[in-house]
């Protein structure tokens, strides 16, 4: 059984987990899917991608930026069947540029070359979060790799 | 329009000396002609012979002719005259810089007296100059002959060209076209003289000499459409092609003279001479705010070009583990390295970033998709708003169109200590940055005891990893603070107590309600007396007793500082003002949740940083994200919060008996991050437990505080949460600060934690 305490200001209350069984009551406000001041997951509400996004780590920012915005900008409009079969000029060239700079995007690791360096580079606070956002991603997930797009690359819902 | 009235008033003088002249012929042919009606009336009204009235009237009507002919036709060939003259003086002080000093002068140029409203000119060039310049222009009355000749200097300014009298520093270009206006007639004159420099700099290679030809292509065609404009009854297309040539000459020196002392290239540490004149994104202060505005920046603006100044020697890198990890690390060259690891086995650097992700800064201006430069080493003493440029310790001038101020803050010190003497100085640390560590990393090797003054998280943090270590070492550590117990301001006192408990074990040795009165070095050690008469005697104090807010710029920069929590005055979108934003420590900002506050934790600087960013690139939007903080103090407590924390406010704490499951170690064991909080962020650095270290804590007592939730509430909103070893669970609680409602029962808000989970 719970059982509470007071000291001074501060309450103190001792909950077993039956206590916590019952769902809880507690009222929240519903989320606005719109509201301008939210982040956003990976992918903004009119389709376009967050390039501010932290799961992005830093590579949209680096100096193989401009690569892979294209590439996955390329993928992300693409309609092919085979989605992104037409962008592999663009995933070339940004292979090519991160090759360049292995201390950056290290070579070793094929998927998530930024989880290495930029990762954890600048803990955001991210956009993910509440309930009714979408999953916008553990950072392995919806950065593509240097070497493929790869499906799970594609924007959760959106 | 300032266009216009720039070149107007370049061609002033000009207009002035050919409309006087034409004034005076006029003003006699109008006079003759007033004596004219004169004559004759009295002609008429004399009622003289007609006939000699008429002959009269002819030949008064043709001298009149003659006259006004004469006068139209001197001020025409004048007016002729007058540019070709003023290009042979322009070639002849063109021929001058031959002799002038080299560029530094030039450099230093950034023009003090320059650049009202340089900001749109000099930038144009920067960014994706010639399509904004092109636009620029048409808006006014727009020249067509006048662009053509204008893309020829740009085409070939590229090519150091000496005959083309470009700029090189477009700022220079443009400002003299601003100048104008400001300083009025003076200006061609002084721009004249100034010619002298530039065209002595283009035949030399300059970095930013790619930059003139879009500077000169701004400048040369604001100039022809600024002319058509303000002179319309001399021929635009006439003047506009020689104006052109001349007006961008002329703006080119402007800078020349104008700093005539700024010392050539004041020795530099980091980088030679002149790096950079111009940033388009400026960002003073090189912590974490500056990287994650750089970032956002970065993702937002393609190609944009970043400047990061900093007074540190490193590249910016992240605080947390200077107090957590490092000191966990088996590495015992970790001092150097800065690596640590995180649960999930991999490595990292402290640093955001290696050095290959940075452009030089020389490199910055033509790096073909823009970068983020750091000029490490650098001090900025000075910020010119109204000329938006600031000035460096050095003496070097950086002009910008955004600003950042993210300066951070500097340690506190005790008075006390400052009072004590050289002898206790060199035996205190104020821990803040690498060299913090470091040193204090060396001299925990050499001591026998180390006393820490302070008992919040810093404090209360690095007197864990030193007790921690205190068996190895053979240190004695000890802690002392004011308050009652570690996180007093923090946590209520319940817990605060628990947490020393904690603190205890890990081999500390805690003294509370501590107040220092006195410091002296006496027998080869640092002796402190205590108000209550104690007296503790150690080697070597850390002095962990809060962060001073870096508000040096504020006096010149005119920037608000708040005189309840310290920092630059912004507003819900961190700005101080227009083109200034201010993010990290140094920030007190309002939040529309919760009020005007400053915030020093690192996920809050991360998140300052990065809407800072997204504002400077033209996003708009308030502070709304709350940021969040941690602590770990040992394995057995670690938790995290969100939103104002404050021990003083009232609380209620739920919590359930812990388990051996429910600490940070086993918390992030389980969810294979080995990173308590990366599911929250796309990584953070946590503390690394060195599990072999320390016994598996028994937590089987009455009043066990294992983990929970607690709530602080003011007028009964919810406006804090700390999750007490309860993690993954930031977004329930950033979700309840944000609605901001009042709950009759927090129990029933506990339940929504699901705190008896893992």
């Amino acid at each position: 059984m719970s059982y509470c305490r007071q000291e001074g200001k501060d309450k103190i209350i001792f909950v077993t987990k039956e206590d916590h069984e019952a769902p809880s009551n507690a009222e929240l406000v519903a989320d606005d899917p719109n509201d301008p001041y939210e982040d956003h997951g990976l992918i903004l509400p009119n389709g376009d991608i967050n390039w501010n996004c932290p799961c992005l780590g830093g590579m949209a920012s680096g100096p193989c930026g401009q690569q892979f915005k294209e590439a996955f900008s390329c993928f992300h409009y693409s309609k092919e069947e085979v989605k992104g079969s037409e962008c592999v000029e663009n995933f070339r060239n940004m292979q090519e540029c991160m090759q360049r700079y292995p201390e950056l995007y290290p070579q070793d690791d094929d998927n998530e070359p930024s989880k290495e360096t930029d990762d954890a580079a600048a803990p955001t606070a991210t956009d993910e979060t509440a309930p009714t956002n979408e999953k916008d991603s553990g950072p392995a997930e919806s950065s593509p790799t240097s070497e493929e797009p790869t499906p799970t690359a594609s924007p959760p819902k959106s | 329009m300032l266009k216009c009235r720039t070149v107007w008033k370049k061609l002033a003088p000009l207009a002035r000396n050919s409309s006087t002249l034409c004034h005076q012929n006029a003003k006699r042919a109008v006079l003759r002609n007033e004596k004219r009606p004169g004559l004759l009336q009295r002609a008429q009204m004399s009622a003289g012979p007609s006939g000699g009235g008429g002959t009269d009237n002819t030949l008064y009507y043709v001298l009149v002719g003659a006259t006004c002919l004469g006068g139209a036709v001197y001020a025409y060939s004048t007016l002729r005259g007058d540019k070709q003259r003023y290009q042979d003086r322009i070639s002849e002080i063109a021929s001058r810089p031959n002799k002038a000093t080299q560029e530094q002068t030039e450099i230093q140029t950034a023009a003090p007296e320059a650049t009202k409203e340089l900001a749109e000119e000099a930038s144009e060039p920067q960014s994706v100059a010639d399509e904004e310049s092109v636009p620029s222009t048409p808006s006014e009355e727009p020249s067509p002959s006048a662009e053509p000749p204008a893309e020829l200097p740009s085409e070939s300014a590229p090519e150091p060209s000496a005959e083309e009298k470009t700029s090189e520093e477009p700022l220079v270009t443009s400002e003299p076209i601003q100048e104008t206006p400001v300083e009025g007639p003076t200006e061609p004159s002084a721009s004249l003289a100034e010619t002298t420099e530039p065209p002595l700099e283009t035949p030399t290679p300059e970095p930013s000499e790619p930059f003139s030809s879009p500077a000169v292509v701004e400048s040369a065609e604001a100039i022809p459409v600024a002319v058509a404009e303000s002179t319309p009854e001399v021929s635009a297309e006439q003047i506009a092609p020689p104006v052109a040539e001349s007006a961008s000459a002329a703006p080119t020196p402007a800078a020349a003279p104008v700093t005539p002392t700024p010392a050539p290239a004041a020795p530099t540490e980091s980088t030679p001479a002149p790096v950079l004149e111009h940033a388009p994104y400026l960002l003073i202060g090189g912590g974490t705010a500056s990287f994650a505005a750089a970032r956002s920046i970065r993702a937002r603006d393609p190609g944009a070009r970043v400047l990061i100044i900093t007074d540190e020697p490193d590249l910016p890198y992240m605080r947390p583990p200077l107090s957590k990890e490092l000191w966990f690390s088996d590495d015992p060259e970790v001092t150097e390295s800065l690596r640590f690891k995180q649960w999930n086995g991999k490595e990292r650097s402290i640093y955001f970033q290696p050095p290959s992700f940075y452009v030089d800064p020389t490199e910055l201006a033509k790096v073909e998709n823009g970068g983020v430069a750091v000029l490490t080493g650098r001090k900025v003493v000075h910020m010119d708003v109204r000329g938006n440029k600031v000035r460096l310790q050095d003496g070097a001038e950086i002009s910008y169109d955004k600003c950042l101020i993210a300066t951070g803050g500097v340690p506190r010190n005790l008075q006390v200590i400052e009072r004590a003497g050289d002898e206790v100085m060199q035996r205190t640390t104020l821990f803040r940055k690498i060299e913090d560590f470091k040193s204090l990393g060396k001299v925990s090797r050499e001591i026998k005891s180390v006393t820490i003054v302070g008992g919040g998280f810093l404090g209360s943090e690095l007197a864990c990893a030193l007790g921690r270590r205190s068996a190895d070492l053979d240190l004695e550590v000890i802690q002392m603070y004011p308050e009652k117990g570690n996180m007093g301001k923090v946590l209520p006192e319940y817990l605060s107590n628990w947490t020393t408990a904690k603190v205890r074990k890990e081999g500390v040795r805690v003294i509370t309600d501590a107040v220092v009165k006195n410091v002296s070095f006496k027998n080869g050690k640092v002796e402190i007396k205590l108000k209550d008469g104690r007296t503790v005697k150690t080697d070597h104090i850390v002095a962990a007793v809060g962060l001073e807010p870096s508000v040096e710029l504020a006096k010149s920069a005119g920037l608000e500082v708040d005189s309840d929590f310290g920092g630059y005055r912004v507003n819900a979108e961190l700005q101080a003002r227009s083109n200034i934003w201010v993010a990290g420590d140094a920030a007190c900002f309002y939040d529309i949740k919760l009020g005007r506050r400053r915030v020093e934790h690192h996920d809050h600087a991360v998140v300052s940083g990065r809407l800072a960013g997204e504002n400077m690139t033209g996003a708009n939007k308030p502070y709304w994200h709350q940021s969040m903080f941690w602590s770990d103090l040992g394995p057995d407590v670690g938790y995290e919060a969100i939103g104002i924390v404050d021990s003083s406010l009232p609380t209620v704490g739920v919590f359930a008996k812990a388990t051996a499951k429910d600490t940070p170690k086993a918390a992030a064991e389980k969810s294979g991050t080995g990173i308590r909080s990366e599911s929250e962020t796309e990584a953070v650095a946590v503390s690394v437990k060195a599990g072999t270290a320390t016994p598996p804590s028994p937590t089987h007592q009455t009043d066990d505080y294992g983990k929970g939730v607690i709530f602080y509430l003011r007028d009964k909103v919810v406006v804090g949460v700390v999750l007490w070893n309860v993690f993954n669970r930031m977004p329930i609680a950033r979700k309840i600060i944000k609605d901001g409602e009042e709950h009759a029962d927090l129990n029933e808000v506990a339940k929504l934690f699901n705190i008896h989970e893992d």
